[in-house]
């Protein structure tokens, strides 16, 4: 059986895809969870690890949180609104 | 401080005798500049007939998801101090009790940090902090957590649940619903704080069929206290409502939805196996009637109000709980409809519309919960049991 990826691991992968997405496609938490299970495998990740994988990334302020009708995970940066 | 705005629009929300939200922005605006560029853009879009809020972006503080619902004026030259104007929801206690030093602590801190309106409480539920800017968030979010206060949930995480004022004031709760609030809110601070689903998720605690905060069409976890023996009655007490004037036959046995009580002008007769639980006589004459004994809950699941699509009513999922705690049946049953929504449900669906989308059998299957008799829609209608008249047809010719 592989080894689990670590959370540094997923968080990483996470911050990578929410990077990659910025201003083109807005990322729920789910969808962030199924594009881990298939970049590392079900053997490798469950949605366990990559809700503590998220909570990194929000804690260390990597990503935050954001709302438009539904809740969002995104690159931090300046509100449009608050233009 | 500047002299209020001119608000003769508003001012017309402030005649008659009822209680003015506008009465109570001036007295607000006397001491922030908050409120009174409130008034003036307030005034400015009944004017104008168009809304001047920007909603939405910013969520929360530091590792929470939820809490603050982000707003921003788009006329900020015009009104400063609302061009941030950030709603907290702050989790309130079980069954909104408070001591009078924990409202003062609260009206202090949003004094001080915030334009000093609240609402209290939100249709939520949650007590909500009316109007601040982003700097204030973090400075407001840690005197309240310093007061024992936390946010409470926003977006699409679970919502604060909440739940009426159950056994603590209510001689008719039918199980602790503060006590399952307090438990389900301290169980689930993960998903409260970090959003993680299609959507929205309510839990709603009503310790009676009157449902006194709505469960049934409003959450999409109804948990609805009920009984599943006879109603109690006093036949003295019958009688001395008749006594005192309550005409029973009109205003409480031809108001039964069942049509299973009767009243002979002298005895009161409940045939309690077709009993609907409507709680309409027990109303009617409190001193007399009281709900049974053997007391629990119905599980009921998938209402809203109308946002993406219509409004829904909650359909039955468990006929009759016992709650115990630590509730781990009811947590099971929780997490095993949110692994299939989660997994499943599109963006901005909620459960109530999933189940509508899947069917309600399919749903059933997917989550592992046999169908029943008592999962109806209707009280009296049975989804589940179909007749095929053709046959019935045949067999009279």
């Amino acid at each position: 059986m592989a080894d689990s990826a670590t959370t540094e691991e997923i968080a990483d992968a996470m911050e990578k895809q929410v990077a990659a997405a910025q201003g083109l496609k807005k990322l729920k938490p789910g969808d962030l969870v199924k594009m881990m299970i298939e970049l590392f495998g079900e053997d490798r990740v469950d949605k366990k690890a990559c809700k503590k994988a998220i909570k990194l990334l929000i804690e260390t302020e990597r990503c935050v949180y954001t709302y438009f009708g539904g809740s969002f995970i995104e690159m931090p940066h300046k509100e449009g609104a608050e233009n | 401080m500047a002299e209020l705005p001119e608000t003769p629009l508003l001012d017309e929300l402030e005649k008659g005798p009822w209680p003015s939200f506008v009465t109570e922005i001036k007295q607000a605006a006397e001491h922030h500049e908050e409120a009174r560029d409130l008034l003036g853009q307030l005034e400015r879009s009944y004017r104008e007939r168009i809304g001047h809020w920007k909603h939405g972006g910013i969520v929360g503080v530091l590792g929470y998801g939820g809490g603050v619902i982000g707003r921003y004026s788009d006329l900020p030259d015009d009104f400063p101090g609302v061009s941030h104007f950030h709603t907290l929801r702050v989790n309130q206690p079980a069954g909104w009790f408070y001591t009078s030093k924990a409202l003062r602590d609260i009206c202090d801190i949003w004094e001080e940090h915030g334009s000093g309106l609240t609402n209290m409480h939100g249709s939520t539920g949650d007590i909500v902090l009316l109007g601040t800017s982003t700097p204030e968030l973090e400075p407001t979010f840690k005197k309240l957590t310093e007061k024992g206060f936390d946010l409470g949930g926003s977006g699409s995480d679970v919502r604060t649940p909440s739940c009426c004022v159950g056994p603590a004031r209510c001689e008719w709760a039918c199980y602790d619903t503060l006590g399952l609030t307090y438990d389900l809110t301290m169980s689930y601070q993960d998903e409260l704080h970090r959003p993680m689903f299609p959507y929205k998720w309510k839990f709603k605690m009503s310790g009676c069929p009157n449902d006194c905060v709505a469960a049934i069409a409003r959450s999409d976890l109804s948990i609805i206290g009920t009984w599943r023996d006879e109603i109690v009655k006093d036949d003295a007490e019958v009688r001395k409502y008749a006594d005192n004037g309550l005409d029973i036959f009109n205003d409480v046995v031809l108001n039964c939805p069942a049509k299973c009580m009767k009243w002979d002008g002298e005895k009161l007769e409940i045939d309690d196996e077709y009993c609907r639980k409507c709680m309409h006589c027990i109303n009617a004459m409190p001193k007399a009637l009281a709900p049974g004994k053997d007391r629990g809950a119905t599980i009921l699941i998938g209402s809203k109000a109308p946002i993406v699509e219509g409004a829904l009513l909650s359909s039955v999922l468990v006929p009759f709980w016992k709650p115990e705690e630590p509730y781990e049946d009811l947590k099971d049953l929780v997490e095993a409809i949110w692994d299939v929504w989660s997994e499943e449900g599109k963006n901005r669906e909620r459960v109530g519309e999933f189940i509508q989308r899947v069917g309600m059998g399919n749903f059933l299957e997917a989550i592992g919960l046999d169908p029943e008799p008592e999962m109806v829609a209707f009280p009296r209608e049975n989804p589940y049991v179909f007749y095929d008249l053709s046959e019935d047809e045949d067999e009279d010719e």
